[in-house]
């Protein structure tokens, strides 16, 4: 009866909480929020990816707290955000007007603007680095320095890097369907309750907002043989929009609006082949995109995304990545993680209400 | 924690939707009303449902309990008592006559409620045909269509295996005649307590962004089969080892010399009729 006593139980849960702050600070040294912001680049991307709230100054603070814990972390973010009020929604962007970091086609070997490598673990060997512990920040002041030079000389100044999409080369050549822009505001999932069928704003939102690697897991497993869909990573980009809201006092004027900051994302279009059915029977191969985006830099988030937004899209497959309830209701961080830590809590009451059956049962009584 | 947060936490909009959400609620009894679930501090099933009603329906005034399965100190109730204290700084309480606004866990206090009180539960699965169908999709037309084979079928099946019903807490009721619904895992035993109830009761699922309500003096009837009728748990032979009581749902405490004993579940109830005992022995 340790945790639910008659009286005590209150005195056990402070002293637990004072233990928990001890725990983080036993060692006598710590992280500052800025150590935890200049050096976990990713995992602040996947927090506030999870989290759908851009801070990055937020999501190190909340990492800070959660001693780590990215789920802790999610969680947190999440909470606060339920506090601030939301008074507007941004102008829509178009997403060829990505300020690019990182531009790759695993479609074609050359596209318009060339393929730009950026920064990612992928082309480097997964070499545990024995000295990385001896690091001075003497040493990172040399490095830096001498990238910095380095890069002053290759290209001078910061130009604002702009391509066409690879998609859209597609388009032109008839290879994919095309569609009339849809501006159609989006439904937000954070405001209005799902309901079934969803429409795809819905989905993109739930699977952006997804668990990163329960994202990962259901596309993996369509991938592998649950679905089957094998797509083409027509282009992944990752850069920065720059996001305006507009004048709440004269909303269609376009030269009233405001600037309110840039979100670096991950972009993925990806090409999925798809059966269209032509007169007299005839078939024919086309393509579709799955797309995929998420806040920060979170490459296989966002090609699973895209994998799932097709899965989701042909809801008749018979597998589970195609049922959208199975997807959409179970890959979120705060309701999945609060529910099974939720077995954590008390059932007494229940579970006796339980046993008192079973033991009728047993008895054979009625 | 007070001055940085508004009264009671969410911004005044998000309290005024919820409220409305609410209001439909008490309107359409026992139907599950979606309403726009917030993320709170508090973990996503312990709680975040019947949190988010208690914080939108308190006011300066009113007067707080939080109970957990029947306790006022178990770490669930601790947890968003303090919380609300917290945000709101209101007055909490113990005692469920003294209390405005109870929150709680899976049990209906022993106490009478009254008219001027409301009971708000926590509910985690606020679907009573999630079982038979796990389609939220189906299961809406379900309840549109009225179509409740699926709730009498799963009790067919369990006396069919079982030769008796099993369902442990959470028996669904059907309200007002027309929905059917869950009275969240209170045991067997408070179900009648639903019934024709003076107080207002509130039931959140913040995980599965519903609410419904069960508004006073409703009709609230358990389901059963005319040969098979509803029946609560019997503790009526075990008799309280703190206080004395009997006729209340007990707890089964095993000892250490794995003898049992039973003591009452709702201990605040446990704690006010040991009180008087006392007084009358003096």
């Amino acid at each position: 009866m340790a945790y639910v006593a008659v009286k005590g139980g209150q005195y056990a849960i402070e002293e637990s909480i004072r233990r928990i702050k001890y725990e983080r600070l036993k060692d006598k040294r710590f992280v500052s929020v800025k150590d935890i912001q200049a050096g976990m680049r990713l995992m602040i991307d996947q927090v506030m990816s999870e989290a759908s709230l851009y801070s990055k100054e937020l999501a190190a603070a909340a990492i800070k707290q959660g001693e780590g814990s990215l789920e802790e972390a999610v969680f947190l973010l999440r909470a606060y955000r339920s506090t601030l009020p939301r008074k507007y929604y941004s102008i829509i962007v178009e997403s060829d007007t990505m300020r690019i970091e990182r531009r790759i086609s695993a479609a074609f070997k050359d596209i318009p603007g060339g393929q730009m490598l950026g920064t990612n673990f992928d082309y480097k060997h997964r070499l545990f680095d024995l000295n990385i512990e001896n690091e001075t920040l003497e040493d990172i002041e040399k490095y830096v320095k001498e990238f910095e030079d380095n890069i002053e000389m290759m290209e001078g100044t910061d130009e604002y890097l702009q391509f066409p999409k690879v998609a859209d080369y597609l388009r032109q050549q008839g290879l994919l369907a095309e569609f009339p822009i849809n501006d159609e505001a989006p439904k937000d999932v954070t405001k209005e309750q799902l309901s079934f069928p969803t429409v795809r704003s819905e989905r993109l939102q739930i699977l952006t907002r997804g668990m990163t690697q329960g994202v990962n897991t259901l596309a993996y497993a369509s991938l592998r043989g649950y679905g089957t869909v094998h797509p083409t990573v027509a282009e992944l980009r990752v850069g920065a929009f720059p996001i305006y809201i507009a004048d709440p006092v004269a909303p269609e004027d376009e030269e009233e609006q405001y600037y309110i900051g840039e979100i670096k994302v991950t972009e993925v279009e990806s090409l999925i082949p798809v059966m269209v059915q032509k007169d007299e029977g005839k078939k024919e191969i086309n393509f579709a995109i799955g797309y995929g985006i998420a806040l920060g830099q979170n490459e296989t988030k966002a090609i699973s995304m895209s994998i799932l937004d097709q899965t989701l899209e042909n809801k008749d497959s018979g597998f589970p990545t195609s049922d959208e309830e199975f997807v959409l209701y179970h890959i979120d961080s705060v309701e999945a993680t609060g529910f099974i830590s939720h077995l954590k809590l008390p059932h007494y009451v229940t579970f006796q209400a339980k046993l008192n059956d079973v033991r009728k049962i047993k008895r054979g009584e009625n | 924690m007070h001055d940085k947060y508004n009264f009671a936490f969410f911004d005044e909009g998000s309290k005024k939707e919820i409220r409305r959400t609410i209001l439909k609620a008490v309107a359409i009894p026992g139907y599950q009303v979606p309403f726009a679930s917030r993320e709170m501090p508090v973990a996503r099933g312990w709680g975040t449902g019947g949190l988010q009603i208690t914080l939108v329906c308190i006011g300066q005034d009113d007067i707080l309990k939080v109970i957990d399965q029947g306790s006022d100190e178990s770490v669930n109730a601790v947890s968003i008592k303090k919380f609300i204290k917290a945000t709101t700084g209101i007055k909490e309480t113990i005692d469920t006559e003294e209390a405005t606004i109870i929150q709680s866990r899976h049990r209906i206090p022993e106490e009478k409620l009254r008219e001027d009180q409301i009971l708000v539960l926590q509910v985690p699965t606020p679907e009573p045909l999630r079982n038979f169908e796990p389609s939220e999709a189906r299961t809406k037309e379900l309840h549109a269509n009225q179509d409740y084979t699926g709730a009498w079928l799963m009790l067919f099946e369990q006396i069919m295996k079982y030769g008796n019903i099993s369902t442990g807490a959470d028996h669904t009721v059907r309200v007002n005649d027309r929905y059917i619904a869950v009275p969240s895992p209170i045991p067997k035993f408070d179900n009648p307590k639903m019934d024709n109830s003076q107080c207002l009761i509130l039931l959140g699922a913040g995980r599965e962004k519903k609410i419904h309500a069960i508004p006073p003096y409703t009709k609230v009837k358990s389901i059963d089969f005319e040969d098979m009728p509803f029946k609560v748990e019997d503790f009526s032979d075990k008799v309280c080892h703190e206080c004395g009581s009997s006729g209340v749902f007990m707890d089964e405490i095993i000892n250490r010399d794995g003898s049992t004993i039973y003591k009452c579940n709702d201990t605040s109830f446990c704690l006010k009729q040991k009180e008087r005992g006392r007084l009358n022995e003096r």
